[in-house]
């Protein structure tokens, strides 16, 4: 666990979106290391070193971040501020993968800084595909910061 | 998704701007595509001030870093801390691998950073994942 490497942190609590994501991800070769937390609180504390992941190692953060936003005990939009609010989290890419189309969802993801906004396809077969689309943008074509943890404490950008 | 999506493409170099207009009027989306050559226009688009009165607010801004009067993240940090704008989402799109660059852009707010292939093919399909990933599969602010 301590120096266990994650290409992506899927927070999500039900249990077949995380089936069928993990499915996905590993059929296309596109993430062998996937690491799933049910709730905010639990990606705060991953992300964070804090309560049961106290002894993770902070310099392995995940690539990206796939975030559901009616999560239980802390929601996404909730997640996504305290992330951007600290310097060690503030450029880690997130996306928000949601059931909700509310427009109002989608300003407040964008204007707090989500990197992206996907709505959750209903049907099975274009989840699938959007989870590959996704995947591939985000790990393959997007290029990341390297090395966050070493990267000099500066002030994060206010919403 | 609004349809046709109205792209704004800030990039001084001709011929990037006339290969990515290729890749993008090939597309399904039919985007409108709005250039303009510098920062200064960029930020003058978005605010629709002196010839702009009647821009488009864009749906997608693709931005190239370094370009003359006013570089990409210059517009990264007005935009960024605009509330009438902040929400619009920025694609760097540059030739500049370096990872000072990509990590100040992502600190000045970027929602996303492709370098530009150096080869023709890698260069239309960098073009073209930008477009399908933003106009295909996300949902965009008003």
């Amino acid at each position: 666990m301590n120096d266990i490497e994650v290409d992506i942190l899927l927070v999500e609590d039900s249990q077949d979106d995380i089936d069928l994501a993990l499915h996905t991800l590993r059929r296309e070769n596109l993430a062998n290391h996937i690491f799933v937390v049910h709730d905010g609180q639990e990606a705060l504390d991953f992300l964070f070193c804090s309560g049961p992941y106290a002894d993770r190692n902070a310099e392995h953060m995940p690539k990206l971040i796939l975030l559901d936003l009616k999560l239980p005990k802390i929601d996404g939009l909730d997640v996504l501020r305290q992330l951007r609010a600290h310097p060690r989290t503030s450029t880690l890419p997130v996306v928000i993968m949601t059931s909700s189309k509310e427009e109002k969802d989608v300003a407040s993801g964008y204007n707090l800084g989500v990197n992206s906004y996907i709505q959750k396809p209903v049907d099975f077969e274009q989840f699938r595909q959007t989870v590959k689309t996704i995947g591939l943008y985000w790990l393959l074509i997007n290029q990341r910061p390297q090395n966050h943890s070493t990267k000099k404490l500066a002030e994060p950008v206010k919403p | 998704m609004k349809e046709p999506p109205d792209i704004l493409l800030v990039d001084d170099n001709p011929a990037d701007v006339g290969l990515t207009r290729e890749v993008l009027a090939a597309s399904t989306h039919h985007s409108n595509i709005h250039n303009v050559p510098d920062g200064e226009e960029a930020i003058a688009f978005l605010r629709r001030r002196g010839k702009y009165t009647e821009a488009a607010r864009p749906d997608l801004v693709m931005l190239d870093l370094n370009m003359p009067r006013k570089g990409g993240q210059a517009v990264l940090a007005e935009v960024k801390t605009d509330p009438g704008l902040r929400t619009i989402p920025i694609v760097v799109f540059t030739t500049s691998h370096a990872d000072k660059d990509i990590t100040h852009s992502y600190e000045l707010g970027a929602n996303c950073y492709v370098s530009k292939p150096g080869n023709l093919g890698d260069y239309f399909s960098a073009v073209q994942s930008i477009e399908e990933f933003w106009f295909g599969f996300t949902s965009l602010p008003h």
